[in-house]
């Protein structure tokens, strides 16, 4: 998969959790636009290991703060 | 200059906002006078206290307090040192022999609280290249444990079977790994299902660390907790546990019948560098856990305390962190902050202290109000405070 599929996946997983309805683009924030809580947090980052396979540990997630972060992690971990 | 304390406003906000209400504080209750395990004056009323963690009522066991008064007369009133120095008397090693005993285990480390114990052994077990897995509502002292090592962290959705081993099966096979799991959640009071969670991990070639905080004392045919009680303590690398709940004072601890166990007496830092507990505690402590072996009859009674709690305060309405009573801990959901600090308020001025408990401590945003049940606590005690639960829900607008 390259990147603009990845991401593209990625953007699709998040629109469940996309409550308010923001315009998501490579620079939104979980955090401040999304305004995600912890459980939020923890439900996407599940959905995301189970699409991919993978596992974004805690350790990871504390660097992500954006989408395109979040695109760069989820294939570094496949490269991996 | 910044002000480094600025990022409290929201916090000191709430509270005063909370305040402003006229409501007590809930977070700065004292106790003037404690009566028994289970009566305190309050505010200078008699007060129920349902909300101690003081399961078996050790605290004041008359062989508990005999055996502290001779330590502190014999021993002192403390060690002034650390446990690898000038700080192992003979009652600390006594109360290793104790825990050994109750958990029929090789090994016993005692460390001077609950929290610093998983501190210690989580931070000293898992290294940078190691993963912890754990539940993502572990206690506060599990999550430091990993922020003061370097191990990477997978959470799971709590209690789910699934999840755990799914994440187990995408890590690498031949990295270390421990897992940790608790056998009572403290906040809902609900319990572990260990016996699947343990195979799963041991069929990964996990370590397994389970936290028996809640449940020693009482849960299990032995007392010895919920992976007792499921058929699975023997798979259980380590066992982490308080003295500062069934046991009735403070300290914490780690059982284990791993061969090389000992040597982390030398490289564990939250027990090397920090005084050990004064002897009177340990004397206690040993005491208390050589008594709870053959305390088969108060786990009974505390068993039935439990259930006609959770009977009484569901007949009444109240919605229950768990369907069926599974712990000492039965937890009332509140609908938000103010109603649930009104509760409390009311429950006070009715006699019966609990736990107000609320978010980050609670999973999901949730304001609980906290029971702790007491194996002292008398029937006709349960039954009264399920009366006060009615006639301060009613005050506070919390029952319809």
């Amino acid at each position: 998969m390259d990147r603009a599929a990845t991401a593209e996946k990625i953007a699709e997983l998040i629109e469940p959790f996309n409550k308010k309805g923001v315009a998501v683009t490579e620079a939104t924030t979980f955090a401040g636009d999304l305004e995600w809580d912890s459980l939020t947090v923890m439900d996407f980052v599940a959905s995301i290991e189970d699409e991919f396979d993978i596992i974004i540990t805690m350790n990871m997630q504390a660097e992500i703060e954006n989408v395109g972060q979040l695109v760069d992690t989820v294939i570094s971990v496949q490269d991996n | 200059m910044t002000d480094l304390f600025s990022k409290f406003d929201p916090l000191i906000k709430q509270r005063e906002d909370l305040l402003s209400t006229g409501i007590k504080d809930p977070f700065s209750l004292v106790m003037e006078k404690v009566i028994s395990p289970t009566v305190a004056l309050c505010n200078g009323k008699e007060t129920i206290l349902l909300g101690t963690y003081n399961y078996m009522g050790m605290t004041f066991d008359p062989d508990v307090l005999a055996a502290g008064k001779k330590a502190l007369d014999e021993f002192g009133a403390g060690t002034t040192g650390s446990r690898v120095l000038n700080g192992t008397y003979s009652p600390h090693r006594d109360c290793e022999e104790a825990l050994k005993e109750f958990y029929g285990m090789d090994h016993a480390m005692v460390f001077s609280t609950g929290y610093q114990a998983n501190l210690g052994i989580i931070s000293t077990m898992a290294s940078k290249e190691d993963y912890i897995i754990l539940d993502i509502d572990s206690h506060a002292s599990i999550y430091d444990g990993c922020a003061l090592g370097n191990a990477q962290i997978v959470p799971f959705r709590h209690n789910d079977v699934d999840a755990l081993e799914k994440r187990l099966k995408r890590l690498p096979p031949e990295a270390g790994k421990l897992v940790v799991l608790e056998g009572v959640y403290s906040m809902l009071g609900d319990i572990a299902p260990l016996k699947e969670m343990i195979t799963i991990a041991k069929a990964h070639g996990a370590m397994v660390l389970v936290d028996e905080a809640h449940s020693m004392g009482f849960i299990g045919p032995k007392g010895r907790g919920v992976a007792e009680d499921q058929g699975v303590l023997d798979q259980v690398d380590f066992v982490i546990g308080t003295f500062s709940k069934s046991v009735g004072t403070v300290g914490g601890f780690c059982v284990s019948n791993h061969p090389k166990f000992e040597v982390l007496r030398l490289v564990c830092r939250p027990y090397v560098f920090t005084a050990s507990l004064p002897p009177s505690v340990v004397a206690t402590a040993a005491t208390s856990i050589r008594k709870l072996m053959h305390a088969g009859d108060k786990r009974a009674h505390l068993w039935e305390n439990s259930r006609k709690l959770h009977k009484g305060l569901k007949d009444l309405g109240f919605q229950l962190g768990t369907e069926t009573p599974q712990s000492a801990i039965i937890s009332v959901i509140m609908p938000d902050l103010e109603r649930g600090a009104a509760m409390w308020e009311a429950l006070l001025d009715h006699g019966v202290y609990v736990n107000l408990a609320r978010p980050p401590a609670t999973p999901a945003g949730m304001t609980l109000l906290r029971c702790s049940l007491c194996a002292e606590h008398s029937s006709e005690q349960v039954d009264d405070i399920i009366g006060r639960f009615k006639a301060a829900g009613a005050v506070a607008g919390v029952l319809g």
